[in-house]
């Protein structure tokens, strides 16, 4: 038992038992009050923090050089991990944030019993990482049809690819019909378990693990649990719902200040769930969908000794000139023979003078 | 080496990878002997302007730090916070993945699991988030965060020199964090407090004044490199005249200065001396030394990025006193992190220098044509393409070889097929190490970084555990007996490392090779090479 991830798990179910109590006394708090603040929270969080780092200089060009440079046209050079034009850098980012390209070179190390070390590629991590990530998109951009009227087509095409077992008869006498399942609702539910277990089961990263990395697992683990159990379960008041998502997204929520009446305590676990994580987002490592793209051993051309980059903070520094160094040894270098700027006789001339 | 290092065998089976079942911060630092290096002498702090000299010693309980130096720090991480976008960032965006967990070569050869570049890193975000993020003031320990304390202090300086820079981490790392620019930010503010180790701020200081890093004075220089010239006497019948500060040369050559002093870097050294002595004679190209700018190697590196560019700038300060066209680099790790991706924005532009051509070929080294400044690896990559060397590779057909990429040249340059082009034009039977040890996945000495002490023995020798472990799997699979490099702290650190974990293989540098197989113009024949060992077919000869 590991006092992190318990404190993680109970923060996740008092917000729920929260929501559950609360909203159906208080609707306007939780349908209304609570969104709008965690969406202002979000959206001034993560510009703030964005800001901040773009404050921060770039004082020296660090890129991890992950391939052959450029050097002559007979060897040839690896232009996406040793970029050396803005474009390939572009290429280099993006497969690094659309397919964690670092990422996959993952590969385990293990001792053998006769004391030989291997290394084995591994893709688990990688594999979940991107499901998880992508599942997540998917999701998010299905949920846009509670914001828009009427839904775009582009939205009901990635429901159509992203749903399957949809059985519809609309036969007279019986109208009979099961939601589509969406693949990306049950993926994102099982890559955030995987995550979650990796931390616990695997020694190593439980030991660097901490209460935030334990929560955000959880409260997407809420997210997901909530959404699956609203559509496949416990279905909720869709009409009365997107009601009230449309009421907010077009500001019409800030005068009437009502909640449509009807709508299931379920959804509003999971509304305060998501403002949660969206308040939470700007003060947590999840900032690092941000970050990623500023990380200068990443998003900066390799070409250093061909382009020089300017410090915008470089400032002079005392050095040891060559002049202070021939005053300290000139008789030696002298006697070795070495060339001097000023000779001996005339240095103690010069001193003389003084 | 010291007495009290364990035995190879005892080192390794005392490697446990599953932590304790605590949590990190629950864990307190045991400076442990064999595992850290000797305080920085005072005189060395004074002599470069460092803060707070003073004689001082990592296992007592009293450091000797100022009064206010909890305040001294957090000022110091605060400025940075600003110069440094990478640190900012770095302290924010990590979500603790652990892929890079196992990728550091002194977490793979001790198991301490605060050398997981993960945990190395955490030890400073724990302060940063308790006193510069919101949800550090708020949650403490729950958010990660943490005070500053003494403990914490000495957690930092134990872990921190137990880091050599090499990136390896970084390559891994699905945001491109970087344990090197951690580690270079962390030592530069326990430098604030005047917490250094011997093994830096001495040759750092040395660096300052003499231009190298053991101290040795000019007219010394010379006479070490007099004494290979009587070698290669000796082995070739010519004698070469090296030129030194020599105003109106084509070509400045810097390389560190550990290649002149200690084998097997001297035999680098002598590989230098002869190819310039060819170039000479065959094509008229002029190179000189400089005693002022005689080394390349940084130790200003491992301390603060102003020491770093205190010590770079004789680079071009030389170069452009003597008038020389551009400059040549040797064989060095860590310079070449510094050349390729400080030097220019910190001491240039250099535009008294032209962009770089090798008179030779008239190749035009584009890569480099703003820092003016080509690696000799380059350099020869480009004689040996056009023909221009005279080389016999046969003799170097008793040596089997391996190639052993530096961190820096690769992680921080990509410097990969240039230097196994020379070999495999010098040299006739060379074999790879296993993929995931070479090149850009290339582990690291174990010494890097200034941690190439004698009193940190049990540290170093773990810490090249896995360079080591990959040399022994061609040593047995193979018959590799001679593992070449391209830098300076790997001739003086492999060669230890080798005779603990595969006593049969010897290291040499590139340069020695292609000086065995160079066929100088009207030379004697040659029985030996450079090390005074017979060449193939030669041992009867050399009876």
């Amino acid at each position: 038992m590991n006092k992190f991830y318990l404190s993680s798990l109970l923060a996740v179910l008092v917000l729920a038992l929260i929501a559950w109590v609360g909203a159906p006394a208080l609707p306007w708090l939780f349908g209304i009050v609570v969104p709008y603040l965690a969406v202002l929270c979000f959206v001034v969080g993560v510009s703030r923090r964005v800001m901040g780092w773009s404050r921060s200089a770039v004082p020296f060009a660090i890129p991890t050089t992950g391939g052959q440079q450029k050097s002559f046209d007979w060897i040839k050079s690896n232009k996406i991990d040793n970029p050396s034009t803005k474009f390939a850098v572009v290429i280099r980012m993006a497969l690094e944030i659309l397919t964690f390209r670092s990422l996959f070179r993952n590969t385990r190390m293990r001792m053998t019993p006769e004391g030989r070390l291997a290394y084995n590629m591994e893709i688990f991590l990688w594999a979940g990482a991107l499901a998880f990530h992508y599942a997540f998109l998917t999701t998010l951009i299905r949920h846009m049809r509670f914001f828009l009227e009427p839904v775009p087509w582009c939205i009901q095409l990635i429901e159509n690819v992203d749903s399957f077992f949809r059985v519809e008869i609309s036969y007279n006498p019986i109208q009979f019909g099961l939601p589509g399942i969406y693949m990306s609702g049950l993926v994102l539910l099982g890559a955030v378990i995987f995550l979650f277990l990796r931390r616990v089961l695997l020694s190593k990263v439980r030991y660097i693990s901490l209460a935030s990395d334990y929560f955000p697992l959880f409260l997407i683990m809420g997210i997901a649990f909530t959404g699956i159990l609203m559509r496949y379960f416990n279905k909720v008041d869709l009409i009365a719902i997107k009601e009230l998502t449309m009421n907010l997204v077009t500001f019409k929520a800030l005068l009437s200040f009502k909640v449509p009446a009807g709508i299931s305590p379920l959804f509003f676990i999971h509304l305060l769930f998501v403002s949660t994580l969206l308040a939470y987002f700007p003060f947590s490592k999840l900032m690092h969908m941000g970050g990623v793209f500023l990380s200068p051993t990443r998003n900066m051309t390799a070409n250093t000794r061909e382009v020089r980059h300017v410090n915008p903070w470089n400032y002079p520094v005392k050095v040891h000139t060559y002049a202070a160094y021939e005053n300290e040894f000139r008789e030696k270098m002298f006697e070795a023979g070495l060339p001097l700027e000023i000779m001996p006789e005339d240095s103690t001339a010069e001193e003389g003078k003084e | 080496m010291a007495d009290e290092t364990p035995k190879a065998a005892q080192l390794l089976a005392k490697i446990n990878y599953t932590p304790q079942a605590k949590q990190w911060m629950d864990v307190p630092v045991q400076i442990r002997k064999g595992m850290y290096c000797y305080a920085g002498n005072p005189k060395s702090l004074e002599y470069l302007g460092f803060p707070n000299a003073r004689q001082w010693n990592p296992v007592e309980e009293d450091w000797k730090l100022p009064e206010n130096w909890q305040q001294i720090l957090h000022e110091g991480f605060k400025e940075r916070l600003e110069r440094f976008r990478s640190i900012k960032v770095f302290m924010d965006i990590c979500v603790r993945c652990g892929a890079c967990a196992d990728k550091c070569h002194f977490f793979i050869g001790t198991g301490d699991p605060k050398n997981m570049p993960v945990l190395r890193a955490e030890l400073l975000r724990s302060i940063y988030r308790n006193d510069f993020t919101t949800a550090g003031k708020l949650f403490g320990k729950l958010a990660g965060a943490r005070p500053m304390t003494l403990e914490v202090l000495k957690e930092w300086w134990y872990y921190l020199f137990q880091c050599t820079e090499c990136r390896r981490c970084s390559l891994f790392c699905p945001y491109g964090i970087d344990t090197a620019e951690i580690t270079i930010f962390g030592r530069e503010l326990l430098n604030l407090l005047g917490l250094n180790i011997d093994w830096i701020a001495t040759p750092a200081a040395n660096c300052y004044r003499t231009g190298n890093h053991l101290g040795i004075q000019p007219h010394a220089f010379k006479d070490m490199i007099d004494f290979f010239c009587d070698d290669i006497e000796t082995i070739t019948g010519l004698k070469p005249e090296p030129n030194f500060n020599m105003k109106g040369a084509d070509i400045l050559f810097v390389t560190p200065s550990g290649d002149v002093f200690a084998d097997p870097g001297t035999y680098t050294c002598m590989g230098y001396i002869m190819l310039f002595h060819y170039l000479k004679e065959k094509y008229g190209l002029k190179v000189t030394w400089s005693t002022y700018a005689s080394e390349g190697g940084n130790f200003g590196f491992f301390t603060s990025h102003e020491t770093m560019k205190r010590l770079n700038a004789k680079m071009y300060l030389e170069a452009k006193r003597l008038g020389v066209k551009w400059i040549l680099g040797g064989e060095c790790g860590h310079m070449w992190r510094v050349i390729h991706q400080y030097m220019d924005t910190m001491n240039g532009p250099a535009d008294f220098l032209q962009e770089p051509v090798n008179p030779i070929t008239g190749t035009k080294f584009e890569n480099a044509k703003s820092t003016k400044m080509v690696h000799i690896a380059e350099f020869l990559a480009d004689l040996i393409k056009h023909g221009k060397l005279d080389l016999k590779p046969e003799r170097n057909d008793n040596k089997i070889l391996t190639f052993h990429d530096s961190c820096n040249t690769s992680r921080g340059m990509g410097m990969f097929d240039e230097p196994r082009y020379v070999i495999q034009n010098v040299a006739n039977h060379f074999y790879e190490m296993p993929a995931n040890t070479i090149r850009e996945q290339t582990f690291c000495c174990g010494s890097g970084s200034g941690l190439n002490a004698g009193e940190n023995m049990e540290q170093r020798m773990a810490g090249g555990l896995p360079r080591a472990n990959a040399v022994k799997y061609v040593h047995e699979k193979f018959g590799v007996n001679m593992l070449a490099c391209v830098c300076a702290i790997d001739r003086a650190a492999l060669p230890p490392l080798m005779q603990y974990w595969v006593p049969e293989v010897q290291v040499t540098g590139l340069t020695e090779l292609v000086a065995n197989a160079l066929v100088l113009p009207e030379e004697q024949e040659r029985t030996t090479d450079l090390r005074g060992e017979p060449l193939p077919g030669m041992e009867e000869a050399d009876e």
